[in-house]
């Protein structure tokens, strides 16, 4: 018995609808086997990652509040992945933008500085997010060094420097010697929607980001250029158009992106800036943006899936006592059949038996 | 003398890792095949190994598990990448998010257990040569072997007739297809391959590197592996430079700490990433007569039938 692959004549627009919603199935499937050796209850360990977070207020406003970074970062990589640059340093540019937006924090701390410096926060963390991007998008287009490689390393330099900057010329000196910040300003602060609550600013600018991006890939000729470049780059050098150029401009927006949201995370849930401020939304971004099959909205509502596997997670580590690295698991087991089950868009599967020649569909 | 014998058998100790997995990527991609998820093969051969040696008290057997916990990832990668023909960038990603979680879940259990590490060799006659005997024969056996892997592997692609098929997959898949080779067969073979020098590589951290698990401890290792594949230009000979530069460069950051120069640690820390990206663009520039590169590197191949 042998999986073949055939190639379908044009590829199907009903299983990329459904593909998606096939992947969570079968993760579903997966994670209850995983419940199971772990020896909880898979009912109770499901009802407590996907429906007790979708039961009260609270937790409904604090998936958005994670699904804005997650969405956010990966409406960025979307472009990069449409254009095939590989931007897999997000997690780097998200930790720049806070670090380059937290300097005006820290510099205004205690001043009477006045509403303006919010809005330059997140300008500097966009500038900051795309100059760092670019580094690994210029080794590409003028050295061809893999993009892969130089964006993921430069994701540790900037882990690095972060640390260095809050245990030393930045920490709060009243802190207890805890490597943080003192807590920003409420002028350098994102402002909450909802009095007392947890839903801020920056979810509105991650849906405004969501409706520019889609009108900018389906309504602008740049956007049909980055989708032309990377799904048929040889029509797109006779097009004439630019590859290279894309992938700086393509990095660039992705690096801004990134860096807008790691000042908003900073500046918002968390309020100070300090390692670990980021549990990977950078790489869980990527699962993001394929699971929402590289489209602004498919990706909002990505977004809000993977934000809720995040709550869940937490819940079900304080009700259930699950690992929190089963989170984890799960994003990797839900990429995994993503990307298969994305497999059938383009193929169909067939198991052949050698010797009786019996073909039958297997998907 | 002595200081520099110590610096040596501190950088192999450090290189060892590195010029392991890569040298099982290495013949991955001259097979055809990208397969970024080095990282993630390898953080889970470290739980795995760390577990096996832990639960059996030998270094052999935990060395064991984490080829076996390597090579399962993998024929994961394998049955996504060659046997549904997904993009291989996307699919090793997924390989190193999933194994980053698998790895924490595994060795959630043993963070704080101590193991004996490895033990050091001692060869009569051989360690005693002056100058070479203990920085050859003198370290954990892992050393050894890794410089072995690294020959085999040279006289594997270059001197039988089975190497040669493997690149002529790697260089033209339609063609060793043409021929009647197997050539999703052999990648398969190759992948795994790869995923147990990974897994390999990734156990010899907790096993003798240092004698704990802790979650995340491939620090990124996987992913200098895959950088010194570019840097060796497909080549196993000139990997054994590349990881042994890598290793230097890692225990000179370390040394400048201990002696207290003026610099934040942080930015230290911060060399061996920093030297990856410098020698990735140099060797990139250098190279712009011609790529070196398996032709066919990370290309969907579905055979017609």
């Amino acid at each position: 018995m042998q999986l073949v692959l055939e190639k379908r004549a044009e590829r199907s627009n009903t299983i990329a609808l459904i593909s998606p919603l096939i992947a969570i199935g079968l993760t579903i499937l997966t994670m209850v086997i995983l419940f199971a050796i772990l020896g909880k209850n898979p009912l109770l360990a499901l009802h407590a990652y996907f429906i007790a977070p979708l039961t009260d207020s609270y937790s409904l406003q604090e998936i958005a509040v994670k699904a804005t970074p997650l969405v956010m970062i990966a409406i960025g990589l979307s472009l990069c992945y449409l254009a095939n640059a590989w931007n897999i340093g997000a997690e780097g540019q998200f930790l720049i933008g806070a670090v380059a937006g937290s300097w005006i924090a820290v510099k205004t701390q205690g001043t009477d500085a006045g509403v303006w410096v919010l809005p330059v926060m997140l300008v500097l963390a966009a500038a900051a997010g795309a100059l760092y991007a670019l580094i690994p998008a210029i080794c590409k287009v003028k050295f061809g060094a893999s993009e892969i490689l130089t964006s993921l390393m430069l994701v540790y330099v900037a882990d690095l420097f972060l640390d260095y900057l809050v245990r030393g010329p930045w920490r709060d000196p009243h802190g207890f010697n805890f490597p943080t910040t003192a807590e920003f300003d409420p002028v350098a602060t994102v402002p909450l929607l909802i009095e007392g609550g947890r839903l801020h600013l920056g979810s509105i600018i991650a849906l405004l980001v969501v409706a520019a991006v889609a009108i900018l890939l389906g309504r602008t000729i740049k956007g049909f250029e980055i989708r032309v470049v990377g799904a048929a780059p040889r029509a797109a050098r006779f097009g004439g158009f630019n590859s290279n150029q894309l992938i700086i401009l393509t990095f660039a927006v992705s690096g801004a992106l990134a860096g807008v949201a790691g000042i908003i995370e900073v500046a918002g849930p968390i309020g100070h800036l300090q390692p670990g401020i980021s549990p990977g939304y950078g790489f869980t971004a990527i699962i993001v943006a394929f699971l929402g099959r590289l489209n602004p909205l498919g990706i909002l509502i990505a977004g809000l899936f993977l934000a809720l596997t995040f709550i869940g997670g937490e819940q079900a580590q304080i009700a259930m006592k699950i690992p929190l690295d089963v989170t984890k698991v799960f994003q990797g087991i839900l990429l995994f059949y993503v990307l298969a089950c994305d497999s059938l868009i383009l193929y169909r599967f067939k198991l052949v038996f050698p010797n009786r020649q019996v073909a039958r569909g297997a998907g | 003398m002595e200081l520099v014998e110590a610096i040596i058998l501190a950088v192999l100790a450090a290189s060892t890792p590195l010029l392991i997995a890569a040298a099982g990527e290495l013949v991955t991609e001259r097979s055809g095949v990208l397969n970024l998820g080095v990282e993630g093969m390898m953080i889970v051969g470290a739980a795995c190994g760390f577990a096996g040696a832990w639960l059996t008290g030998s270094i052999f057997i935990g060395a064991l598990f984490g080829i076996v916990a390597g090579t399962m990832m993998s024929l994961v990668f394998a049955l996504m990448a060659l046997g549904l023909a997904v993009n291989q960038v996307a699919t090793g990603l997924a390989l190193t998010i999933l194994g980053v979680g698998l790895s924490g879940l595994i060795g959630a259990g043993f963070v704080g257990e101590r193991i004996t590490p490895a033990l050091h060799l001692y060869i009569p006659g051989l360690t005693e040569i002056p100058l070479v005997g203990r920085v050859l024969f003198g370290e954990d056996a892992f050393v050894c072997f890794s410089l072995a892997l690294v020959v085999g592997v040279w006289w594997f692609l270059y001197r039988t007739r089975q190497g040669l098929i493997l690149r002529a997959c790697g260089d033209n898949h339609v063609s060793a297809h043409a021929l009647g080779y197997p050539v999703l067969r052999i990648r398969t073979i190759a992948v795994m391959f790869g995923g147990a020098c990974a897994g390999l590589a990734g156990a010899y951290l907790p096993l003798a590197y240092t004698p704990f698990f802790i979650p995340g401890m491939t620090a990124g290792r996987g992913w200098i592996a895959l950088a010194l594949v570019v840097f060796s230009s497909w080549r196993p000979g000139r990997l054994v430079v590349g990881a042994y530069l890598f290793g230097a460069v890692t225990i000179l950051q370390l040394h400048a700490q201990g002696w207290g120069v003026g610099v934040p640690s942080q930015f230290m820390s911060a060399l061996p990433y920093l030297a990856t990206v410098f020698v990735l663009v140099l060797l990139s520039r250098a190279r712009t007569g011609g790529s070196t590169a398996p032709a066919a590197l990370g290309t969907v191949f579905v055979p017609d039938r």
